[in-house]
């Protein structure tokens, strides 16, 4: 009876926040006034770059984000580890290697309610695309009228907090406010200015944010690699028997005058 | 080697044998003959001429991957998310049965497409193949509708809003409008139990129906013949056998061509199923990567590129019933093309300069309809919309008049046809 | 000349493509015959499973699941064993030459170690659950029976190492599922590398 209360009371709690984040949605494109446009430098046969993107994920995102269709027997294949090296350095959340990445079964309701406000990140990348996810996670900045003390550049008001910052650093944007012909005046993003230095350097961070984008893309579509190699093949073979049933066809058609 | 020979002679006699045995209790050799070896159509037909082959092949391709589908799929609110990523990761070669499923939806519309615009261009749809168009025309609906029933399975955000659009527009109907909304949903919204019964229609009614309709299809055909680039009868002249002067058999002659136009077509499809299957987008929408969710739009809804010309002549109405009525409209026109257009040549070949720039102004703006469909629906694109919309019903609606005034050239008494050096 | 049929060229070209075509019609079925396979998901469901077996008193005997069967976990007595030792019925396949075990589990005991019995608690004759009879000389089953296991479907009567009777319906002695001892404390059932008896 206890327990339903509090399920009752964290299912409004956990509405109430969801239609925050639907008003808040409706003021992103006022409150934005710039973006990164960065391109993210995918390329998922590259192995260490997973592995480093494994290593990333499972240290800072697989506390509250779950990837739920990705298992870690599969992951250990074709990032080319051992059992054993999986056990030992990613799999902090499961017992078994054939298990998925859930995060379902840690904490109490409480946790688990927030847990799933935070999207499972197995198809992030297919849904939002690489480039996006690159350029939202270095576009955190500071902005104490947040509840979490940052804002973030590529999505306006984002509830996630900059779960990065010890590794980044703690930015500031640096907005101008340019007239535009209508005589109106906006706020424009210049640039970044860090005011806090993080334990890694600029262009180690962003190898970081790399190696973990790339893995998020590898995860959205584990087989991608396999699917293109088999392509090759299918094509070879299409291409043959493309041939021999036009010759076919010509050597036929010598009777049709 | 004798002995090889008459060895070979003993098996065919056998095989003889079993064939009339069957022929005595099901018209197989006369079917054979009737459909395919004494088949005879013009030896002229172009590349246009082989898109409904094409639709058959991508047609054994749905079923096929679409059986497998199901085995693994769970249609309900709670699973079907999650049973599609079961289906792309867990299923040993899951993934290459659903991206040629998803891939197959897209070009069964673009070789449906490609074919009845070549009926547009020959004349197909005239006399005597007004029921063949007919038929036709019916496949293209039900296709329509296997395709909008099946984009709601993956419950992905696209599929949710998607289905949420396109049912509500049934609200539309005057009088009975909400209280249909309700009977197909089931519910006072979308939900698993429309998800449930969209499922039952996708994967057993609507396809019955379409292979039912393809069979009855062939059958028109064969009956009247298939027509040519010319658009010459070609029973008109026939030899002492009473075989066409200008046919060849289907088969081989035409097996032969259509197998290569198969492989084409195969290597083509393969090309987006290995190495593009979401087509940036437009065949698996980015969107749908999300699972529904009945509290958020996404920002942006399209449907999937094979109705947006419609789309956008629906958004060109600052009307919903209206809209809507525009929509139906613009298909519904399309049953009516062997009685609007008037002219007695068939094939473009040998029609007025009239159609042809009808028929060109048809093509843009039902292209340009498509495109607009796509983007958001800006004030300037709207007036697009609207503008091209105009084009697209006139070509319909002055069709008996243009039709009936065109200046056409002398039609030959036999088919153009320069063999292969 | 070039333009008349060639008939051994068109010969070849037709048995050539019909081939090619056989191939790639196979091959295109690879897919769907294979996607039939137990998925990994089914896999990862019938992976091991890891049984505890400190608290498994003498005597005392576990049920746990293992892909969809039941599996007993029985520690044997000294008492049980001796019993077992010094039976009297007759067994249709004493030595397990004709039942379903893992060769380090086709010995007397069919088992790795004396006191720990790891059995598939089902009747190999038609798929009912016998139930475990351990009491000695029942009014029921006679006063030769010294303990062991009774299917009350067909009166299938097994031995406290899941060897079948002679003169009873099921065929063969009950399976005995791969399996292996992690340390004294754990029962991997379903993984048995490097087990040995």
């Amino acid at each position: 009876m206890m327990f339903k209360h509090l399920h009752l009371q964290l299912g409004s709690r956990f509405l109430a926040v969801l239609v925050a984040c639907l008003g808040i949605a409706g003021t992103a494109a006022a409150a934005g006034g710039g973006a990164l446009h960065d391109r993210a430098d995918v390329d998922v046969s590259n192995v260490a770059s997973l592995q480093r993107g494994a290593r990333n994920f499972v240290n800072f995102c697989l506390g509250c984000h779950s990837a739920q269709y990705v298992r870690y027997n599969r992951l250990a294949q074709d990032l080319q580890i051992t059992e054993q090296q999986l056990i030992e350095n990613l799999m902090f959340a499961a017992e078994k290697p054939q298990e998925t990445m859930t995060i379902a079964m840690r904490g109490d309701d409480a946790v688990r309610w927030f847990g799933t406000s935070a999207p499972d990140l197995s198809l992030i990348a297919r849904n939002r695309g690489a480039d996006y996810l690159y350029n939202f996670l270095r576009a955190f900045y500071v902005d104490p009228s947040r509840p979490t003390g940052v804002n973030n550049l590529m999505l306006a008001n984002a509830a996630m907090p900059h779960v990065l910052w010890e590794l980044q650093g703690v930015n500031e944007a640096v907005f101008e406010d340019e007239t535009d012909a209508e005589g109106v005046s906006h706020k424009v993003f210049r640039e970044f200015r860090q005011v806090t230095p993080g334990r890694l350097s600029a262009e180690e961070y962003e190898q970081f944010v790399g190696d973990l984008v790339n893995f998020l893309v590898y995860i959205g579509e584990p087989m991608q690699l396999e699917r293109q190699r088999l392509g090759i093949w299918v094509l070879a073979f299409l291409l043959v028997f493309g041939i021999l049933s036009y010759l076919l066809k010509q050597e036929i058609w010598k009777d049709v005058k | 080697m004798s002995a090889a020979r008459s060895g070979t002679a003993v098996a065919n006699g056998r095989f003889a044998r079993l064939i009339d045995w069957v022929d005595e209790r099901f018209p197989l050799t006369s079917m054979l003959k009737e459909h395919a070896t004494e088949y005879y159509a013009a030896r002229n037909f172009n590349a246009w001429y082989v898109f409904g082959v094409l639709a058959m092949v991508v047609l054994v391709i749905q079923l096929v991957t679409g059986i497998f589908l199901t085995m693994s799929y769970k249609p309900s609110a709670e699973h079907a998310f999650a049973s599609v990523e079961y289906i792309m990761r867990d299923v040993e070669w899951g993934w290459l049965i659903r991206y040629m499923h998803s891939t197959g939806a897209s070009a069964f519309f673009v070789v449906v497409y490609l074919h009845m615009f070549r009926a547009l261009l020959y004349g197909s749809y005239k006399a005597p193949r007004e029921l063949l168009w007919l038929i036709g025309m019916v496949i293209y609906m039900a296709l329509m509708a296997e395709a909008f029933l099946g984009y709601l399975l993956p419950w992905g955000q696209m599929s949710y809003w998607g289905a949420q659009v396109i049912v509500s527009l049934f609200g539309a109907v005057p009088g009975i409008g909400e209280g249909l909304v309700e009977w197909i949903r089931g519910d006072y919204f979308i939900s698993d139990i429309t998800l449930n019964r969209f499922f039952a229609l996708h994967v057993a009614a609507v396809p019955l129906v379409l292979i039912m309709l393809v069979v009855m299809h062939i059958l028109a055909l064969h009956e009247t013949g298939s027509l040519n680039p010319d658009g010459i009868e070609i029973k008109q002249y026939k030899d002492s056998r009473g075989i066409p002067l200008d046919g060849i058999a289907f088969h081989p002659y035409y097996t032969a061509k259509d197998l290569v136009a198969i492989v084409i077509f195969l290597a083509l499809f393969s090309a987006v199923v290995f190495f593009a299957p979401e087509m940036g987008g437009y065949f698996l929408e980015h969107a749908n990567f999300e699972p529904a969710n009945m509290l958020k739009t996404p920002e942006h809804i399209a449907p999937v590129w094979y109705f947006t010309p419609f789309y956008a002549i629906l958004r060109a109405v600052p009307s919903k019933g209206w809209g809507a009525f525009l929509m139906v409209a613009a298909i519904a026109l399309l049953f009516f093309l062997p009685w609007l257009d008037r002219c007695r040549v068939k094939s473009i070949r040998y029609r007025g300069m009239t159609y042809k720039v009808a028929l060109g102004a048809f093509v843009v703006s039902f292209l340009a309809l498509g495109y607009l469909g796509l983007q958001p629906a800006t004030p300037t694109a709207v007036v697009a919309a609207r503008f091209f919309t105009a084009i697209y019903f006139a070509f319909f609606l002055l069709m008996p008049f243009y039709t009936l005034a065109e200046r056409t050239k002398p039609v030959p008494e036999r088919v153009v046809y320069h063999a292969h050096k | 000349m070039s333009e008349e049929a060639d008939l051994s060229r068109r010969h070849f070209l037709t048995v050539a493509t019909s081939v090619a075509g056989g191939v790639g019609v196979v091959l295109a079925a690879v897919p769907f015959v294979a996607s039939f396979k137990p998925s990994a998901r089914a896999q990862a469901m019938g992976g091991p499973v890891q049984v505890d077996i400190r608290k498994l008193e003498d005597g005392a005997m576990i049920r746990v699941v293992w892909r969809g069967r039941p599996v007993w976990i029985l520690r044997r007595t000294e008492d049980m064993l001796q019993r077992l030792a010094s039976q009297t019925v007759e067994l249709r396949d004493a030595d397990s030459n004709e039942s379903e075990q893992p060769e380090y589990a086709k010995n007397a005991l069919r088992s790795i170690k004396p006191d720990i019995l790891v059995v598939v608690g089902t009747c190999t004759h038609l798929g009912c659950a016998p139930i475990e009879r351990f009491d000695v000389g029942p009014a029921d089953l006679g006063a030769d029976w010294v303990g062991g296991f009774f299917c009350p479907c067909h009166g299938s009567k097994f031995d406290l190492a899941g060897r079948v009777f002679a003169g009873v319906p099921a065929p063969t002695n009950l399976a005995i599922p791969p399996y292996r001892f992690v340390g004294d404390s754990l029962v991997l059932i379903g993984d048995d590398t490097g087990a040995s008896a």
